[in-house]
């Protein structure tokens, strides 16, 4: 089956050329085929995808207007809220927990008539880099099964590299988006904070948590970023319309950007694998050759962001997580006796390691006597980070970097060290930190024929030229081109 | 033994739930003893992925109440997570303020004595969401979260308060305040006001002064608990002293719970842990900023007090304190009043309308006096035909009864209940003479003078107002009496 | 040396997180905890004293919803997902009373 863009799909079916059903019924074959290798979904919606896509036709046949998604297959990260199914965070705690209401970004998916084929994959409650801390599916690697997707959206870049869906949803609060998307080889948008919803995204750290697309090409991201972006009643840090305009985010793609300035940030590459260094300098002779004036820049702070975002995120995380009890929804522990160990043991039973060592560390920085030292601090060094992001725009239009310094690691390699899988989201955590965008996209294969990404970081709310700049290297590369062989294919 | 010296050092911590529509940070309806868990949504229940949207109208009332109490409002101000564990929080936060509350550094005044009266300092006052209820039955615990997400502002005061009397004061001075500016309907027995006092006592010894351990009581749910717990606190921690010496250091502040039956504080159980509430700004809420032009428009909504209301009414109108009082209780009545003034009407007669017979129709009704809706010009009409004897005293509460369920006007009322006193001198005059025709005898006893000439006198009157069936004027009568038996 | 963070420690914060673990637990997380702490305090060598902590990732301010109630989810719903109900309210083993706040 030859894999059609997200955007191909959503023309041929608006055009009447194929049919949504017909078009649902071969993913979900293709899912049949190669899910039980990739592991990419945690929940698949089969009979309803086909009930739905059945509806769409039926619109589109009456001569009704279709929706932006119309019939697309869209997957979505598991820590989405659906009222179908079960919004799991791939966590013993929520394995059964169906919420009462649908996110805003599944409502407008559903207006602009996406089909919702199933529920992704992700570290629990999406801490994580590699998807191996699941604790209800192991996910790999669509172009080794030996590796990891990369994570926390691991599941979301899976499932669109191996082609079981049309692009996906992913979140990202220090990579999430970005690094999977570069271990899989898709394309991974993390969006200016607030400028989508956060409402009906389960929470891990609320000041750097943001949903985007992961797909095949870049105009796919930008269509389900038109398509999910906007002011939010529901989230009070969505930004309003008049203060951070939504553009047509597809409509300008393909027109190359004059003048364009990149930055590239002095010594950043020291800890990077060779393959990757040589794909980033490759990439920015890509854009040299376009015309593009390379500057490089210094960002002193930068060393710092992996010490400020594992304090930031785990503080956050350790009060957003503290609604896991037992109480009122989710697993409570049969061995609890009393009221403090439904407390204790549902909460030592239902979350994982990971989990478990964010809350403590977070809770550890925002304790009495540590808070200063710790939480503050991070604080502060964030700020310096932002300043260094602030100065930097002022010499350049966006930067580039790798998205991680390894191409996809072996499954099992870094789960037992995990300072050095915090190491891993250096590239990626500082957008977080900053709240500005950044895309990942492939540009390279190392020596194990595995993706490299490439990361372009921009100012805030400046997505429209972001997604410029990403298209003008994946129009005059074939990178995205190159798929993955899966082996039960 | 000597008379110990000492005095009670008592500040308050008060929660004041704010009477808006809805929620503090979702949109469920805030209603008092509804289905359990019915008024509850993904917000207020803690569900994955729910966000707080602020209800402005509770954070105006918020500043409002800060106004109202002379407090310095924030032009920056934020909110924080509180963590803590407890079935009736769903979250295990609590979203509230820490090092920025919206108001602080106030004060209340309460009158401690005709006329003399006393500031008590307040630290701050800060917005924040209350928690659900749980309840014990047998071995296991009910949770209801109708209540979590209510909006509450917390009062801090300096313990600037030393007796029960004090204590009791402040907190109605308080709840008349917040009545007063719709900001709560602090009916204490509803939980929406509540008064947590925190007491110890200084006591002077053989020239040393010592401090006993801070005790904080809760359960305090009337104003008559508040006063007798404290009471019963200052003198029991003077006993404990006395008896073991023990003083206030870090560490031995305890909680007690009032035991209205027996009229004792009882110690309650300690936490093992110390607090540690790990304060971090919520970053779901953005920060706000009080505007200038939005801060005035709030403080516009501010109205004269009632204990500044109360004390001009005794210096202006020369009413006593007693009435000052009754008519300030409630913004309402007061406004009626004045308004009824303004119409004309005699302060001290719309006041005796208002306070006696008004008073009880209200409380019949179950309702405030103003609440019937009675115009302020037509009380000061009414007031008016009493002060000039068109109808007595007695008639004139008639007609007010009457006006609480009509719109007529009082002399309309009057006419139609033939309630109009006879004032007319000629025709009384021929009533008057025909009465004292048919009593010969007691129109001798009064010209003689004595012992029973003034009973005799008031006979007489008796018949003249029995013949008008009761309409005749009788200050016109006795002057006509007066003029006849000289 | 000494660890940043001894299992006392670990078994306070657990305590704070209402995590019931383990002693090899505490032990694990003692040391993993103690390295990623370390290296935190990288942050140290900055010097941040006049640098203003960035509390809120936005700058926006005063964003607010009208005092209008909506519908809630009642009862049914609310209990849905709820581990141990009556149908009115959620159940726990009983509480002790201890003051909360």
């Amino acid at each position: 089956m030859e894999q059609l863009s997200l955007l191909d799909v959503r023309n041929k079916i608006a055009a009447g050329d194929i049919k949504t059903a017909d078009y649902v019924r071969q993913v979900l074959s293709r899912i049949e085929k190669v899910e039980s290798t990739v592991g990419s979904y945690i929940n698949i919606f089969g009979d309803e995808a086909i009930d739905r896509a059945a509806q769409i036709d039926e619109k589109i046949s009456a001569g009704q207007k279709p929706g932006a998604l119309a019939g697309v297959p869209i997957a979505i990260k598991d820590n989405m809220c659906t009222t179908f199914g079960q919004t799991t965070c791939a966590s013993k705690m929520l394995e059964n927990y169906q919420s009462p209401y649908n996110a805003t970004v599944v409502e407008k998916l559903l207006a602009a008539d996406a089909v919702i084929i199933g529920k992704t994959n992700m570290d629990e409650f999406a801490m994580g880099s590699s998807t191996e801390n699941s604790s209800l599916k192991k996910t790999v690697n669509p172009w080794n099964t030996s590796r990891v997707p990369g994570g926390s959206s691991g599941g979301s870049a899976a499932a669109v590299a191996a082609g079981l869906c049309s692009g996906s949803l992913g979140s990202d609060t220090g990579g999430s988006i970005r690094q999977p998307a570069s271990f899989c080889g898709v394309v991974g948008l993390k969006p200016t904070y607030g400028r989508v919803s956060r409402y009906g995204l389960v929470a891990f750290g609320s000041s750097l948590d943001q949903i985007g697309p992961v797909t095949q090409t870049v105009s796919d991201a930008a269509l389900l970023l038109n398509v999910i972006a906007g002011h939010d009643e529901a989230d009070s840090t969505s930004v309003e319309q008049s203060d951070a305009p939504i553009d047509d985010y597809l409509n300008k793609i393909n027109e190359p950007l004059d003048g364009l300035k990149i930055g590239i940030v002095r010594d950043s590459t020291e800890g990077a694998d060779e393959d990757v260094k040589r794909s980033l300098n490759e990439a920015v002779e890509v854009y040299k050759g376009l015309g593009a004036e390379v500057v490089e820049v210094d960002m002193p702070h930068l060393d710092y962001a992996v010490a400020a975002y594992y304090v930031v995120a785990t503080a956050e995380a350790s009060s957003n997580l503290a609604r896991y009890d037992g109480v009122h929804y989710g697993y409570r522990s049969p061995n609890a006796t009393d009221y403090v160990e439904v407390y204790t043991r549902s909460r030592a039973e239902g979350f994982g390691d990971e989990v478990k060592r964010r809350i403590m560390l977070g809770t550890y920085a925002l304790s009495s006597g540590y808070y200063d030292a710790y939480y503050l601090k991070a604080l502060k060094v964030r700020n310096l980070i932002r300043q260094d992001f602030d100065k930097t725009f002022g010499q350049c239009d966006c930067i580039v970097t790798p998205v991680a310094p390894t191409t996809a690691f072996p499954i099992g390699q870094n789960i037992e060290d995990p300072l050095k899988m915090y190491l891993s989201d250096i590239y990626t955590i500082p957008a977080n930190l900053a709240g500005i965008p950044g895309i990942s996209i492939q540009a390279g294969l190392d020596s194990n024929d595995l993706p490299i990404g490439l990361q372009i970081l921009a100012p805030a709310f400046s997505e429209s030229k972001l997604l410029r700049i990403a298209r003008m290297f994946e129009k005059n590369t074939q990178w995205h081109k190159s798929k993955p062989k899966i082996p039960s294919e | 033994m000597a008379k110990l010296k000492y005095k009670g050092l008592i500040g308050l911590e008060i929660h004041v739930q704010l009477a808006t529509a809805s929620k503090l940070f979702c949109r469920c309806a805030v209603e008092f003893a509804a289905e359990p868990n019915s008024r509850v949504c993904p917000g207020c229940l803690g569900m994955p992925g729910s966000m707080p949207v602020m209800n402005k109208q509770a954070l105006e009332r918020a500043i409002l109440a800060g106004l109202a109490l002379n407090c310095n409002i924030a032009e920056f101000t934020k909110w924080d997570h509180k963590s803590y564990f407890y079935p009736d929080l769903p979250n295990n936060y609590q979203i509230s303020q820490y090092d920025i509350p919206v108001a602080a550094d106030g004060y209340i005044e309460i009158e401690t004595q005709p006329g003399q009266i006393k500031r008590v300092r307040i630290r701050r006052a800060h917005l924040e969401e209350d928690a659900g209820k749980n309840m014990h039955a047998g071995n296991y615990s009910q949770v209801d979260i109708n209540r979590a997400g209510t909006p509450l502002i917390e009062i801090v005061t300096e313990p600037d308060m030393s007796t029960g009397a004090e204590v009791r004061a402040v907190a109605i001075e308080l709840q008349r305040i917040v009545r007063y500016l719709g900001v709560s309907e602090a009916d204490m027995q509803k939980g929406q006001m509540r008064f947590e006092p925190n007491i110890n006592v200084i006591i002077e010894q053989n020239g040393d002064e010592f401090r006993t351990p801070i005790a904080e009581i809760k359960n305090l749910n009337s104003f008559r608990a508040i006063q007798g717990s404290v009471d019963y606190e200052i003198e029991r921690q003077i006993e404990q002293f006395l008896e073991s010496g023990t003083v206030m250091e870090m560490g031995n502040k305890s909680t007690r719970g009032w035991d209205d039956s027996r009229q004792v504080t009882v110690l309650q159980r300690e936490k093992e842990e110390a607090h540690d509430y790990r304060c971090f700004p919520v970053q779901n809420i953005p920060p706000v900023k009080v505007t200038p032009q939005w801060f005035d428009e709030i403080r516009g909504r501010l109205c004269e007090l009632p204990l500044s209301r109360q004390r001009r009414y005794t210096q202006q109108y020369g009413l006593s304190d007693y009435d000052a009082r009754v008519l300030t209780a409630e913004r309402g009545v007061a406004e009626l009043f004045e308004a009824a003034l303004k119409a004309g009407g005699d302060a001290k007669r719309v006041c005796n309308l208002i306070t006696q017979a008004g008073m009880k129709l209200a409380k019949e009704a179950q309702i405030n006096f103003d609440e019937f809706g009675i115009k302020p010009d037509k009380l000061a009409v009414l007031a008016t035909m009493i002060d000039e004897g068109t109808v007595n005293a007695s008639a004139g509460d008639k007609i007010l009864t009457k006006m609480t369920q009509s719109e007529a006007s009082p002399d309309k009322i009057a006419e139609d209940e033939n309630l109009i006193q006879k004032s007319d001198e000629s025709e009384l005059e021929a009533v008057v003479d025909q009465s004292l025709a048919e009593n010969p005898q007691a129109v001798e006893e009064v010209k003689a003078g004595g012992k029973k000439s003034k009973k005799a006198r008031g006979f007489l009157l008796g018949q003249v107002m029995q013949k008008t069936k009761g309409q005749a004027n009788p200050k016109v009568v006795s002057a006509i009496l007066g003029r006849k038996l000289e | 040396m000494s660890k940043k963070i001894d299992a006392q420690q670990v078994k306070k914060v657990a305590m704070l997180s209402r995590l019931d673990l383990s002693d090899a637990e505490i032990e694990r997380f003692a040391s993993q905890l103690s390295e990623i702490v370390t290296y935190v305090e990288k942050m140290n060598e900055l010097d941040t004293e006049k640098v203003e902590p960035m509390a809120h990732c936005l700058g926006i301010t005063n964003r607010f919803g009208e005092d209008r109630p909506a519908e809630s989810l009642g009862t049914e719903k609310a209990l849905a997902n709820a581990p141990d109900h009556d149908g009115q309210f959620f159940i726990v083993p009983r509480i002790l009373e201890e003051n909360s706040a």
